[in-house]
């Protein structure tokens, strides 16, 4: 790797906590933002003559903090500090001092980080594309493209929505247990968010998107690797891995997408499934379930089935069960039918989501599902309404095009059936 | 003799490579390695799983306490190591310096004589 190229690679995965502690430090995003950014440029000029420190991290804390010293006591006329080519490596006394005020702090202030981008008011997509700036420090361009928008509009979305934060304030105080578990369920969700915008991308859009895959995954190790023993933060990391080592076989050549049942599990990623399963056994032993937990196991239990009929579909239809009680909804309801379908058959399962139908009336995959029971249990005709009302509702061209198939399919089989000479007319 | 190349770096900065910078580095290791493996000298190699899928057992006190993540927080983690023989501590320097050139990001290699190897039964 080049100079260049790896002193980029350190800031980047730096800015995370250093971001973080000046945010404490300066009590203002932009300030802190600012801070940072002269910072890494002044690490540009540094480090490929000094060397790179052993902390990166500390480093830009500690000549970020200083850019904004030596501007106050420039204005106020008073000596300017030392410069910051004599801070290439922290010495034993500053390293000393970096690590007292700050390695207690760093859990809280990445969380709180996280925390100020996932402002309730914020819509989804801003929060997002916030986080992606600020937390993962990715560029206004970068983030553009992934959402396949204009640069000037995400800009004028980012700076929006840090309006909102500026206004909105950023809390202090170090957060109480009950306080921090309600930020890591915020922070929680919109890591989820990030990855799913990542995940639920086909077509074109599909490349640029896994990129949002691999940034949930980092924020995640990132954000247990500082919060060692929390299950649920174990069970989101372990849910993007299982699910993103599915990413190689999710889509066939031309684009459609291919069913879980239907992948070339071959094309898996084994390594990453192997550290979700990992980190699936280390929640476990907490017996603290909780909705990402049960999401990672029933990952899991998909991903040490070495082909789909080896499913244990009745250890899955029971983890949906134990879901439904921790965050009942209606998807929720909807995708445990695809297990109650292969334990107890498909009319059980249509059972169980005719009642959701008011709720779910404008979801694609409702109707797509519940095309599918009915195919299975021979009504033709009612299966064809649900496929042409999925289809309506498709968000995708791919998921269109795999509910064409379904019908397509039907539609091979009524005129096979009618082909076919009824016995006792000759032949 | 038997040395061991232990390996220290930030594993945010190596989680935070590309899939492409990461096989990249990993080709080249593989490179050294089978330069390694035509002497007769490579031993076992493993390349761990970050410390966040890590549990420690403490032994100081009854009961034994299990705890989640490495045995303790560092500024760099040990992902891996290399077991590798030779004739001396140069030559053990020289191959380190050897595969060092596979990643110059960073981290440590430590370089420590074994005492004792038993390569037990393969495990995959």
């Amino acid at each position: 790797m080049t100079d260049i190229a790896w002193i980029d690679a350190a800031l980047t995965s730096a800015r995370p906590q250093a971001v973080a502690a000046l945010l404490r430090y300066f009590r203002d995003l932009d300030a802190a933002e600012e801070a940072f950014q002269d910072a890494c440029l002044r690490a540009l000029k540094t480090w490929p003559q000094n060397g790179p420190p052993r902390d990166p991290a500390a480093w830009l804390i500690m000549v970020g903090r200083n850019v904004a010293i030596d501007s106050v006591r420039r204005r106020s006329k008073q000596e300017p500090l030392p410069p910051d080519e004599l801070l290439s490596d922290l010495d034993d006394a500053e390293s000393a001092l970096a690590e007292r005020l700050d390695s207690a702090d760093y859990r809280d202030d990445l969380l709180r980080l996280m925390f100020v981008c996932c402002h309730p008011e914020l819509p989804a997509t801003q929060q997002i594309a916030v986080a992606l700036r600020i937390v993962s420090g990715l560029s206004v361009k970068q983030i553009a493209r992934a959402f396949l928008v204009s640069e000037s509009a995400m800009e004028q979305r980012i700076t929006r929505a840090k309006r909102l934060i500026a206004k909105a304030g950023v809390p202090f105080e170090t957060p109480g247990a009950p306080e921090r578990a309600q930020r890591f369920a915020a922070v929680a969700a919109m890591i989820y968010l990030i990855f799913n915008e990542g995940y639920s991308a086909t077509g074109d859009a599909a490349e640029l998107r896994a990129q949002l895959c691999d940034e949930a995954i980092r924020l995640a190790r990132l954000l247990l690797r500082l919060f060692q023993s929390e299950p649920e933060i174990m069970g989101l990391t372990a849910l993007l891995l299982l699910q993103h080592a599915r990413a190689g076989a999710r889509f066939a050549a031309d684009g459609s997408i291919v069913l879980l049942e239907d992948q070339d599990r071959s094309l898996w990623n084994r390594s990453l499934i192997s550290e979700g399963l990992a980190l699936v056994d280390k929640a476990v032993r907490h017996r603290r379930p909780g909705p990402y937990q049960v999401q990672a196991a029933i990952a899991a239990l998909h991903s040490r089935a070495a082909r789909a009929a080896d499913t244990d579909w009745a250890e899955i239809d029971l983890l949906y069960d134990t879901l439904e009680r921790l965050q009942p909804s209606p998807v929720v309801t909807l995708n445990r039918s695809v297990a109650t379908a292969k334990v107890r058959g498909p009319a059980a399962a249509l059972a169980m989501i005719e009642p959701l139908a008011p709720k779910l009336s404008g979801y694609f995959h409702f109707f797509g599902v519940k095309g599918a029971y009915l195919r299975q249990l021979n009504r033709v005709e009612e299966a064809r309404t649900a496929f042409n009302q999925a289809i309506a509702l498709a968000n995708t061209a791919a998921e269109a095009a795999h509910i064409r198939m379904h019908l397509d399919s039907l539609n091979k089989e009524r005129a096979r059936r009618e082909t076919q000479a009824p016995a006792g007319f000759g032949r | 003799m038997l040395y061991a190349i232990l390996c220290y770096h930030s594993e945010d900065l190596v989680g935070s490579w590309s899939r492409e910078e990461d096989e990249a580095v990993m080709g080249k290791l593989a490179a050294v390695e089978q330069k390694l493996t035509r002497e007769g000298r490579l031993g076992p190699v493993a390349r761990l799983m970050p410390t966040t899928a890590a549990t420690t057992l403490r032994k100081g006190r009854e009961p034994h306490l299990v705890v989640d993540g490495p045995f303790a927080e560092t500024k760099e983690q040990l992902l891996g190591f290399f077991i590798i023989d030779c004739v001396s501590l140069e030559q053990a320097i020289e191959s380190a310096k050897d595969l060092a050139q596979a990643n110059n990001t960073g981290g440590a290699y430590e370089i420590r004589p074994v005492a004792l190897f038993r390569p037990g039964g393969s495990p995959t």
